[in-house]
């Protein structure tokens, strides 16, 4: 075909798409292909054949393979950019192509091998719904080709598509082919890649990649352009999960106060119930706002101003979700870690963390291991270096809003920035949180909505080990847990009188304090118990940080919630302490009269009688009252203490 | 009288609403992002406002991203004293109708100043000169971000250029020393005396911007629109008849029905015959055109690798 030919062909097929520009969509894909696989062919022929070329760019390039001492069009040279790279012959960079068909826009993340092959690929699968992975069909799947399968699974490319490239050098033969497909398929099962797709192809020849070619007849599926074309993109599109990162605050006048973002996940319609994080206030959307006005709701990915019913502080950073669908809330990360810096990881570096609209520092606190790509073998490795890829605990220095990458990728990606260079040196995808209480005790962890225990070691301004060294004693906080009338109360009020007197910091929280306040709102439900010692446990952690030695004396039925106390503080400095006497005992001792009514009935749920208790497997300390004087017991929690060196000798 | 209250009937469930959007809603969608993206990120940022269609599409949808309230920066515009005057006239009436700060800088400024040297000869423009305009003017303004309305479409050295566009102290841009962009996160931390160029158009091509105009009825100067003009055929294309080019033996005015695709240097800036006269027209003609957009600049045909060169200098 002449150029004024294509020219005219062209002109025919995007005349329809002017018409039906409504209508198109968008995808983008990312190529992937060891040198020489015919990937810059490949995407030049794709732009040839759907008459993306212009005719000077055309010229350009029928001079530039001239002057190659080559003859027609070199394909490979459309795609290449800089300077540098064509003296080269070697291409540096992720580059971006566009071009489209009346049905699809498609925008292609060109990523090239060689050298920074991971970091250009991790960076081009990011915003990738397909990878289109080359593979030569005279070499076969090579160790590259699974790498490449590896990263788009590593970041979750929804759909891959293994061009088997080169068909004309391998005279079109099936069984080659055929081969090929078998041993990728194999690999890529254990990748769990969810949707794969073969196509053989010759860039250079041209079959099957815009047309159908006979030579290759023995192929019944689509054309690579085709699949393109049809594939189903926006399948994997969260619509389930709202989140929405606060952007931007948008406050034209006093009667106006709008936050603008982009709708991370999932959509939201104007009077739902929502939480603003990190406050945790709870509010209504009252509109959803655009340009044109105001909207019915918005959806994953549109960029939109949200306004609340209530005055709610909200600034750059918060996010805004569902109240009954929360993130995950807490600065320790469990993370696979792609390092794209030039200088190795380093543990000491307090590195900026973004993460949606939210940034703080960071430490990476550790490398669990590094992940060989060739091989897919996990190896151990103190750090990471520029290509790598690992799995690493990254602790921020502020709580932050997230849901595994697997799920959410706008709500599980980070990157983190070099505080001193300000360059870009690593990208994240999210696990989950580092997993401590919840990963020991899972069923203590109530729902989606449990805030990660882990925001429990944040920086306070005067570190606990200062007041500690001051006080002159060690914190700690002492649970005391058993049946009514086993003797907590008495205990426990002994213990901390004999602490005060030696000049301890001590505080004694007590089931009737709290729920005279902080916890007036809570029964006595399963789940309310719960709460009420999931609050107990925050205000504990809360006096322990100030140094003090915290008694608290709670029936604490059950085991779970006693476990989740225990899980927010460090090793050895949660004294689990049973008080417990025969059940016989107590209701003769009975000071409360409790056991007498619910005998009677009028007391319903009381633990021990009518409500389960768990006793704990293994307290630090048990209290037979039946056979200890008060004294006696309290002498013993004493030397407990001395001999765990939190009081002096 | 008992009044009976009859219950309505059973409505049939809504119809699950559709999240389907097209290309052109996500285009717009990820440059609203952006620009928020450097309100939040910046202290001063300024959109680069040249007069051509890519700007006028950015101050539309600046206008979007911030409604109800005005967009937080100025427009700049770098004024090479050659401009056409409907691109001037159509400038002022559109910062006075939005009440948007406007600021003007001109290169007639800087060689009076001394800071650059007018070039001579028939081909001479003040294309390059800018370059050193714009920079002082982004250092007198202390600008810390400058919107500009480039596509990585328009040539290739444009294909590898990021949304958020580092450059170094003296304005310069490194094609090694570009941060990975990944997802959405952009990282626009900067050193002293840095600052970015943001691309909120990146992924935009020519077409994408002409559906968009035509979908959302903006307004561009008529020199988009075919005319009749003055012009004179100079290296394979139509420049218009302007004070500042004198013709070359063997040239000659004559007057055609023309067009412009971009709107910049009228010493450099070359017409094509059309007869297209609304957006529509426009969106069939783009389509079917056989020349990129820059192929109607005489400063890109200079050499194959000319835009890059530019680029590293500080250009747009
Ligand atoms: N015979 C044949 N050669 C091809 C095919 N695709 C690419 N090539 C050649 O393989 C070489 C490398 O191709 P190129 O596209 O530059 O590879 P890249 O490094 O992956 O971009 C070039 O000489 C191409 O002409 C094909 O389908 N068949």
């Amino acid at each position: 075909m002449s150029v004024a030919e294509e020219a005219e062909a062209r002109a025919g097929g995007y005349e329809q798409a002017a018409r039906q520009y409504r209508e198109m969509d968008l995808l983008r894909f990312t190529t992937a292909g060891s040198v020489d696989d015919g990937k810059s062919t490949l995407i030049g022929r794709l732009l040839y054949d759907t008459k993306s070329i212009f005719a000077d760019q055309l010229e350009a390039i029928e001079g530039a393979t001239r002057r190659r001492g080559e003859e027609g069009i070199n394909l490979a040279l459309l795609t290449d950019g800089l300077r540098a790279e064509r003296e080269q012959n070697i291409t540096i960079d992720v580059a971006y192509r566009y071009f489209a068909t009346p049905r699809r826009k498609f925008i292609i993340a060109d990523t090239p091998g060689h050298v920074q092959y991971t970091r250009n690929m991790v960076t081009g699968a990011s915003t990738a719904e397909l990878a289109i992975v080359l593979v030569d069909a005279r070499k076969g799947v090579l160790t590259q080709s699974r790498r490449h399968g590896f990263i788009s699974s590593l970041l979750r490319i929804p759909h891959v598509l293994v061009a088997v490239n080169k068909m004309d050098l391998v005279d079109y033969r099936q069984d080659v082919y055929d081969a090929i497909v078998a041993d990728y398929s194999g690999f890529a099962e254990k990748l769990g890649v969810q949707d794969l797709t073969f196509i053989p192809i010759s860039a250079l020849a041209g079959d099957n990649v815009v047309a159908k070619s006979e030579r290759l007849g023995w192929y019944n599926g689509a054309t690579l352009l085709h699949h393109l074309e049809s594939v189903n993109v926006g399948a994997d599109r969260n619509l389930v999960d709202f989140r929405f990162p606060v952007q931007y605050v948008i406050r034209p006048h006093q009667d106006f106060r709008g936050f603008a973002g982009r709708v991370a996940s999932g959509t939201v319609t104007p009077g739902e119930e929502v939480v603003v994080l990190p406050s945790g206030v709870a509010t209504r959307v009252r509109s959803v706002e655009a340009f044109e006005g105001p909207l019915p709701r918005a959806a994953e990915g549109d960029s939109v101003v949200v306004t609340l019913a209530d005055e709610v502080d909200v600034s750059r950073g918060d996010m805004i979700v569902r109240r009954n669908n929360l993130p995950t809330v807490g600065s320790r990360l469990d993370a696979m870690l792609c390092w794209i810096g030039e200088q190795p990881l380093d543990p000491a570096t307090p590195y900026v963390i973004q993460h949606t609209t939210r940034s703080s520092r960071a430490f990476v606190s550790r490398v669990v291991y590094r992940i060989d790509v060739d091989t897919l073998h996990r190896e151990e490795a103190a750090r990471l270096e520029m290509n790598d890829i690992g799995r690493v605990e990254v602790t921020a220095s502020v709580p932050l809003f997230f849901d595994a990458y697997q799920g959410n990728r706008a709500t599980g990606s980070f990157i983190l920035v070099d505080p001193y260079t300000n360059v870009t040196v690593a990208a994240g995808m999210i696990r989950g949180p580092v997993q401590t209480a919840d990963e020991l005790f899972p069923a203590a962890a109530p729902g989606p909505a449990a805030v990660s225990p882990d925001v429990v070691w944040e920086g306070w301004n005067v570190p606990r080990e200062e007041r500690e060294a001051r006080n002159g004693h060690g914190a700690a906080v002492l649970w005391f847990t058993g049946l009514s009338g086993a003797g907590k109360t008495t205990i426990a009020g002994r213990v901390e009188r004999r602490l005060f007197e030696a000049g301890v910091q001590t505080m004694l929280l007590d089931g009737d304090t709290l729920r005279h306040g902080l916890n007036g709102d809570l029964g006595f439900s399963p789940a309310d118990r719960a709460e009420n010692i999931r609050r107990v446990g925050e205000v504990a952690r809360l006096f322990f940080a100030q140094g003090a030695i915290v008694l608290c004396t709670f029936v604490s039925p059950y085991r779970e919630d006693r476990a989740r106390v225990r899980a927010l503080l460090p090793e050895g400095r949660f004294v689990e302490i049973f008080v417990h006497a025969p059940l016989d005992e107590l209701r003769r001792r009975d000071p409360k009269g409790l056991y007498a009514r619910a005998d009677r009935g009028e007391v319903a749920n009381l633990t021990g009688v009518s409500a389960p208790y768990e006793p704990p497997e293994a307290p630090e300390m048990v209290l037979r009252t039946d056979r200890l004087s008060v004294d006696e017991a309290v002498d013993q929690v004493l030397a407990r203490l001395r001999a765990e060196g939190l009081l002096p000798g | 009288m008992e009044r009976v209250t009859i219950p309505p009937p059973a409505q049939a469930p809504p119809a699950a609403p559709s999240y389907r959007r097209s290309h052109l809603d996500q285009l717009e969608s990820e440059s609203i992002y952006l620009m928020r993206e450097v309100a939040a990120q910046f202290e001063r940022p300024a959109l680069l406002f040249s007069g051509g269609k890519d700007s006028i599409v950015m101050v539309h949808l600046a206008r979007k991203a911030f409604w109800p309230a005005k967009f937080p920066f100025p427009l700049l515009h770098i004024d090479t004293g050659h401009n056409f005057q409907e691109a001037l006239d159509f400038r002022d009436r559109l910062a006075a109708r939005l009440g948007c700060e406007l600021l003007v800088r001109t290169v007639q400024d800087s060689i009076d100043r001394g800071r650059v040297v007018e070039e001579t000869g028939p081909h001479a423009s003040r294309n390059a000169l800018q370059t050193v305009t714009l920079l002082d003017a982004l250092a007198e303004l202390r600008i810390d971000a400058a919107f500009g309305g480039g596509r990585r479409d328009e040539e290739k050295a444009r294909a590898k250029e990021r949304f958020f566009s580092h450059r170094d102290r003296f304005g310069q841009w490194d094609p090694r020393n570009q941060r990975p962009e990944l997802w959405n996160l952009f990282n626009g931390r900067r050193g002293p005396g840095e600052h970015f160029r943001v691309f909120p158009l990146s992924n935009w091509t020519e077409l994408d911007v002409w559906q968009y105009i035509a979908r959302e009825g903006v307004d561009l100067p008529s020199l988009y629109f075919s005319h009749r003009r003055e012009v004179f055929f100079r290296d394979g294309q139509w420049l218009a008849r302007s004070p500042w080019v004198p013709l070359l033996p063997g040239e000659a005015y004559e007057e055609r029905t023309v067009r412009f695709r971009t709107v910049g240097d009228a010493t450099c800036t070359g017409a094509v015959e059309s007869t297209a006269a609304t957006v529509e027209e426009i969106v069939v003609e783009v389509a079917a055109a056989r020349v990129t957009e820059r192929g109607t600049r005489a400063d890109d045909r200079r050499s194959e690798a000319a835009m890059e060169d530019r680029k590293r200098q500080g250009y747009f």
